[in-house]
């Protein structure tokens, strides 16, 4: 193993139809017009000396080290601003450029601190590198000049240092910050000499940086360095794997020394990601070895004794008995489990396999149920399949973006960054949002539309879109006419052409002027490729199916499925989503989302796994609670989930939960729903695990193990022991025989395998005979389902409306350094950023209350009560109030009701009605919370030893 | 006596939410021409809820009917049981 280093071609690579010939030091090469003197040479395999420029940016200039002489030309251009021309002849090395170039590093160098030795970049430094090219010797200006040598390195950011007197000002990190990242934090103070990188006028912690690491990464020198590097030097070899974050999905070099990690760095061939990151992926993976980590399994026999850690044996033959136990006692029915989106495809899939085939039941559910379940039903209903329809790169295609109800610079950071970029190009922006997410205004950015509809009321404004676009004849009628059933079309275009669906009716719900929302109807039909992106909040609502489908609609109306630059994309919030979803984690359907009815499908199943499944629909994860109070629903292995944080109206979770006999959990921590839990085994983190996960392009990714996993056990084989335990033989010897499984039962997934996914990269499925390589975008010629469905989608107020008891509605979100339930980020320095959830209010509700930014305050509704600290905003409209979910001891889903979509039963989290007051101390339910922690948490002291 | 009482009181809860969702899902088919919604509503349940959800919602509806919304009433007899 070595560390794997990719190419600079010193300038980014072009893309065009024209390609031109030119010969450099002698040897012909054709690359497409555009490219750089400098990255057609490296395509040859010439390093020109470089120091400003590097593939991830735009050419600068500013360094020129990258001289060369071209034939008939004067002096000695650059050749990373100098574009290849056909017929060129090029001379990269010759005594005159050597002399030019040694000249120029002697300047860097006389102001240059020359303790290589000791330096944190030694070994990997582009400056020590260039001197070494260009065989500099000596120094004639000296060092004793005015110089940087002892400038003050800012050490606020908890990740990196900057350390001015390393710096040779060549802007990589502050066109990094632009470029790249889209932050603009950075700048260049004073001049000449003076000129030095700065974060504005404060440290980096206190700057708009975003820690997202792409300046440390473009920074030739040590000047921008990951602490973690600092501390432990350089790595030695790394491994590609997937971050397990968010549902971008992107590709990291996992550099390490031996089984240490040293650090995360974006890898550049990723596709999802084309080498940048966030703050999570890049530098909060602390929590895979916090101390936190239990390591051990455990078991107890009531929640209210304390853990005992035992043998694996005995953990796995304490719940198989269990679950025997209660099957026997209860039916086949009363137990289930619930799969993580977590985790990988291969985890996921044995877990559902267990269920189906081991419990004999099809009671297995996934957390997507409570985020992303209706955008499987919208779109399979719509389209015929449970998917996005487009690759992340479509977007640079983009001439008119929709976003709604999701909140990219803060919950998919990196596929913001590339919408950024397409933005500032000139694409049109439009927000639907109930609050000022950053996209509404930021850096360079600013959207032509902010349509700040009420919670609850997201149908009302995509129906008053469709209809203007009707209604003023904005259609696409060809597509509609090719592309469409026909009959769905004019029983749906009756119903949309009512006025009661106009604007100016739909006002009264939604609070967003008709005219903005005509404007913003025109802009999208007739603005070009238009792409719609949406995130949960679309689908946490009642009506989260049907909104969906209102989406699908305005796309097909308009013509914009089916193209690169168009399309309806779900924002998915973890990072497997949509392969938990993929792998047949739903209680009604097999992988690749196949009904269990199906004869023929079950079938094939049925064969392999040597097993009679259950024909009928299992419960979903609400279905599962209502049933444990109900008495019926005993037993639960749950896997990577925390149902009693992420669920909404956590007392009925746990009501829920505390009336099973038998609560299995797998993770890497006791978290909340561990307090309930009989049986504890220790996950692995992603740094341990071998699999895939599918981001929401569904681009199949490689997660590749670069330590070995800290209990012992990987989480498939933990499944495989649990299931052989109950009777039923499942075993593999390594994931990739589980994917060739899935790959053998899945239509969607049968050309896939780890070679090919070696050889590819990575592949977004289907990728079957007819699609070897994958396939980027859907529906191209045709639908899945054949032609496109448009369904009504008439307006259902939510029954949670805000009343004189809760005359308020709260809506819930993400923030950048938070991830979920903060189980992983919490335990890392990304806490700094966020210490706590804190309640967003407007100032006008706020000073009614008498309330200031700082004030403890209660948040009541029907389900529950909290209190937590108010910061006033008007980024939430008058009447709207919002908080995150990132801490358990906020318990901000002791507020959210049981609401739920009426075709999929995810929670509507996003609209609740409640009550905010000032008040002196915390809720009944989180003083409870706080001591049941100490005590549901207990581990008793004397284990295995004294069991043994 | 009182475990008696306390799952009756369950049971008709777990009956009401049933209904509940029942209702959510003719309110999205209603739009459509009535023989139409009414299949469409049986067809969801029959593909999305358990068996004993749907043998709940028959015991408690099936000689009830009037307790639910007209579409969901006249979509029973299609629900499988
Ligand atoms: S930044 Fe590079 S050239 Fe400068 S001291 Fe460090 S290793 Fe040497
Ligand atoms: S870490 Fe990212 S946001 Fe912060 S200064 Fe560097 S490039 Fe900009
Ligand atoms: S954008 Fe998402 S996948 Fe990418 S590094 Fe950040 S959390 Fe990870
Ligand atoms: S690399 Fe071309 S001028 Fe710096």
């Amino acid at each position: 193993m070595s560390l794997i280093k990719e190419i600079d071609y010193g300038t980014p690579i072009r893309i065009s139809e024209t390609m031109v010939t030119l010969t450099i030091d002698g040897q012909s090469v054709t690359v497409p017009k555009g490219t750089s003197v400098m990255a057609a040479a490296m395509s040859l395999g010439t390093k020109i000396p470089k120091l400003c420029a590097t593939d991830s940016l735009e050419p600068f200039g500013s360094c020129r080290l990258c001289l060369v002489e071209i034939e008939g030309r004067r002096g000695t251009p650059a050749s990373c601003t100098t574009p290849a021309e056909a017929g060129m002849v090029v001379h990269t090395q010759n005594d005159r450029l050597a002399t030019l170039r040694k000249g120029v590093m002697e300047l860097y160098i006389s102001d240059h601190p020359l303790d290589c030795l000791t330096c944190s970049a030694n070994g990997d430094c582009e400056l020590q590198d260039m001197a070494g090219a260009v065989g500099l010797r000596e120094v004639r200006y000296g060092y004793d000049g005015h110089n940087h040598l002892h400038d003050v390195k800012d050490t606020s950011n908890p990740y990196f240092t900057y350390d001015p007197s390393k710096c040779i000002v060549c802007n990589r990190c502050v066109r990094a910050c632009e470029e790249v990242q889209g932050t603009f934090a950075l700048t260049i103070t004073g001049r000449g000499f003076e000129s030095r990188v700065k974060p504005g006028p404060t440290d980096f912690f206190g700057s708009e940086c975003v820690s997202c690491g792409a300046c440390v990464q473009a920074c030739p020198t040590a000047t921008l360095m990951e602490n973690s590097v600092i501390a432990m030097g350089q790595a030695e070899h790394s491994k590609i794997t997937t971050c397990a974050y968010c549902g971008v999905g992107c590709s990291f070099k996992a550099e390490m020394q031996g089984d240490r990690l040293v650090r995360m760095v974006p890898y550049k061939d990723g596709k999802a990601n084309e080498g940048h990151s966030c703050v999570k992926g890049r530098f909060a993976w602390g929590y895979a070895t916090h101390s936190d980590r239990k390591t051990k399994p455990m078991i107890r026999k009531s929640i209210t004794d304390p853990w005992q850690e035992v043998t694996w044996e005995e953990a796995i033959g304490y719940a198989a008995s269990e679950f025997k136990r209660i099957q026997a006692k209860y039916g086949y029915e009363s137990v289930g489990a619930i799969t993580s989106s977590r985790c990988t495809n291969e985890e996921v899939f044995v877990v559902q396999k267990l269920v189906r085939a081991g419990f004999g039941n099809n009671n297995v559910d996934t957390c997507a149920r409570v985020c992303h379940s209706p955008t499987g039903y919208g779109l399979s209903t719509a389209f015929g399949t449970s998917a996005g329809t487009q690759d992340f790169k479509s977007v640079v295609k983009a001439d008119v973006i929709l976003v709604i109800g999701a909140n990219p610079t803060d919950g998919h950071p990196v596929f913001a960054s590339r919408m950024k970029k397409r933005l500032r190009e000139g694409a049109k922006l439009i927000v639907a949002d109930p609050r000022r997410i950053d996209l509404v205004k930021s850096a360079h950015i600013k959207a032509d539309y902010h349509l700040p509809l009420r919670p609850g009321t997201n149908v009302a404004l995509i129906n008053a879109l469709s209809h203007v676009i009707v209604t003023e004849g904005l259609l696409d009628e060809n597509y509609v006419r090719e592309r469409c059933d026909l009959q769905d079309f004019e029983i749906w275009a009756r119903f949309i052409a009512d006025p009661k669906n106009s604007p100016e009716e739909t006002e009264q719900f939604t609070g967003v002027p008709a005219a903005d929302v005509r404007a913003a109807a025109r802009l999208y039909a007739t603005g070009g490729n238009g792409a719609i992106y949406y995130g949960l909040g679309v689908t946490e609502h009642s009506q989260g199916s049907t909104m969906v489908m209102g989406m699908a609609n305005l796309a097909m109306l308009t013509g914009n499925i089916g193209r690169d630059g168009v399309g309806v994309n779900p924002l998915r919030g973890q990072n497997n989503v949509q392969g938990s979803c993929d792998m047949g984690s739903f209680p009604h359907e097999l992988s690749g989302y196949r009904h269990i009815s199906d004869d023929a499908t079950r079938n094939i199943f049925e064969s392999l796994w040597g097993v009679k499944l259950d024909d009928e629909p299992g419960l979903r994860i609400p279905n599962m609670l209502d049933a444990a109070v109900g008495g019926n629903f005993k037993g639960i292995y749950v896997q990577g989930e925390d149902i009693a944080q992420s669920d909404p109206n956590v007392q009925h979770v746990t009501a829920g939960l505390a009336a099973m006999e038998c609560v299995v959990i797998q993770d890497l921590f006791l978290n909340e729903t561990a307090k309930y839990g009989h049986v504890f085994l220790p996950g692995a983190s992603f740094l341990e695990k071998d699999g895939t996960f599918t981001n929401a392009e569904r681009r199949i990714n490689r997660v590749r193990q670069v330590m070995a996993p800290l209990s012992g056990k990987h989480e498939w084989q933990i499944t495989c022991e649990l299931a052989q335990a109950l009777g039923y033989e499942m075993s593999y010897t390594h994931p990739s025989e589980i994917m060739d499984e899935i790959a053998r039962l899945t239509p969607t997934f049968s050309g896939v395998s780890y070679q090919r996914l070696d050889e590819l990269g990575s592949i977004q499925w289907p990728c079957n005979e007819k699609a070897p390589q994958g396939t980027p975008l859907m529906h191209i010629d045709r639908f899945v389902r054949g032609k496109g469905k448009f369904m009504i989608t008439d307006y259902v107020p939510t029954e949670e409306r805000a009343g004189p008891r809760f005359p308020l509605l709260l809506t819930t979100g993400r923030i950048l350094s938070q991830y979920n339930v903060g189980a992983q980020t919490r335990r890392t320095e990304n806490s700094r950023w966020h210490q706590e959830d804190v309640l967003e209010i407007h100032p006008f509700d706020a000073e009614s209350r008498g309330i200031k930014t700082g004030d403890l305050v209660s948040v009541a509704s029907r389900a529950g009560d909290i209190s937590l600290h108010a910061e006033i905003t008007d980024r939430v409209q008058p009447g709207v109030v919002y908080t995150t979910f990132h801490h358990a001891v906020t318990g901000a889903n002791v507020i959210t009701t049981d609401n739920s979509d009426w075709a999929t039963n995810c929670p509507e989290y996003k609209v609740t009605a409640v009550e905010v007051r000032r008040t002196n101390h915390y809720s009944q339910w989180q003083e409870r919370n706080n001591e049941e922690d100490k005590i549901m948490r207990r581990i008793a002291t004397d284990h295995v030893e004294a069991a043994e | 006596m009182s475990d008696a009482h306390t799952s009756h009181t369950h049971q008709e809860q777990a009956a009401l939410k049933l209904a509940k969702m029942a209702g959510q899902i003719e309110s999205f088919f209603a739009h459509y021409p009535e023989e139409k919604a009414i299949s469409s509503i049986a067809e969801h349940i029959n593909k999305f809820w358990s068996k004993k959800m749907r043998q709940d919602f028959m015991a408690a509806y099936e000689k009830n009917q009037s307790a639910l919304t007209d579409l969901v009433g006249k979509a029973l007899p299609q629900i499988r049981h």
